[in-house]
């Protein structure tokens, strides 16, 4: 079975983000007022073949513990859903 | 007999050079070791250059920690072996589980291209042991994303065991605890951001990089290992 696959990576809460609070900090001379808590993460999208959805997750958890994010300062959210069959 | 210290290569390292040509001017030789070959070719020192290994896509040094030489600089340093990474080399370190932290993009968002002031902070260390504490040296950095970060856990331990090796005198990217080096717990492995090799020569703006690879030379003593 082909999963399409988004992870999210955010950094993780407590840590600095010098790139959100940059954007945070320009957002008053732009004219937007309000907006508070800016963060800035990655988003990364890839298909992956596996034997079921439970497969698919754990290979995808492995993968971003290993490679995807540094889990010293970073989170990933994964959403997995089915593209279809394989033929 | 002359100490061979070896210079990881990956693609996009740019400070290789820099590293073999200030081992030279010390009396020590130089090579480089390929990030391809799983091997560290039984030189007496490892030394991870600067630069953007793999071009530094995903985070700094992500891709690097998987090259083949990876495996054997980590049993190198199991052994006992000096290994130093600077800047790029820091960040190839830490992601490769050698040294703890992470290093995230400078505080104000900016390259830094600058001479910094260093104190000497721990003489107990593969990079500063012909140094002394308090001693302050002038070392170029070059650096986008060298702001150290740990958990509080890590850094707490780092400072109890005095493996904060060097601290900015003048934070410039908002390290924490301005740390610009530390080592791990056998003392033979250090990061730090600034480049010694930049300063071995008073006609470069300083020569104050000499005693931290002379300690690294030091160290490389042949056939301990």
């Amino acid at each position: 079975m082909v999963f399409t696959v988004h992870v999210d990576v955010q950094l993780r809460p407590g840590i600095a983000d010098p790139q959100g609070s940059t954007i945070e900090r320009s957002l008053p001379t732009l004219g937007f007022d309000g907006i508070n808590g800016v963060r800035v993460g990655k988003s990364i999208r890839f298909e992956i073949d596996a034997a079921d959805e439970g497969a698919a997750r754990q290979e995808v958890d492995d993968l971003c513990r290993r490679f995807l994010t540094n889990p010293v300062i970073e989170d990933a959210v994964i959403e997995l859903t089915e593209a279809g069959v394989t033929a | 007999m002359s100490r061979r210290v070896g210079v990881v290569l990956f693609p996009g390292s740019n400070c290789e050079n820099d590293v073999i040509e200030a081992v030279r001017s010390l009396g020590g030789e130089g090579e480089i070791l390929w990030h391809g070959d799983a091997t560290v070719n039984g030189v007496d020192a490892v030394v991870v250059p600067g630069g953007f290994a793999h071009g530094d896509y995903l985070r700094p040094g992500a891709i690097a920690r998987f090259s083949p030489v990876m495996d054997a600089v980590g049993a190198f340093a199991a052994a006992g072996g000096p290994v130093v990474g600077i800047c790029n080399g820091f960040q190839v370190l830490t992601e490769a589980g050698l040294l703890p932290g992470a290093l995230q993009k400078n505080r104000r968002l900016k390259f830094l291209c600058a001479t910094a002031e260093l104190r000497v902070e721990s003489t107990d260390s593969v990079l500063t042991s012909a140094t002394s504490v308090g001693q302050v040296l002038r070392v170029p950095i070059n650096h986008f994303e060298g702001n150290y970060t740990c958990l509080p856990d890590t850094l707490a331990e780092l400072r109890s065991e005095d493996r904060i090796v060097l601290r900015y005198v003048d934070n410039p990217n908002g390290s924490v605890d301005d740390i610009a080096g530390i080592c791990n717990e056998g003392r033979n492995v250090v990061g730090l951001m600034p480049h010694p090799e930049r300063a071995i020569d008073v006609m470069l703006g300083s020569a104050d990089g000499v005693p931290l690879l002379r300690s690294l030379l030091d160290a490389a003593v042949p056939a301990t290992r």
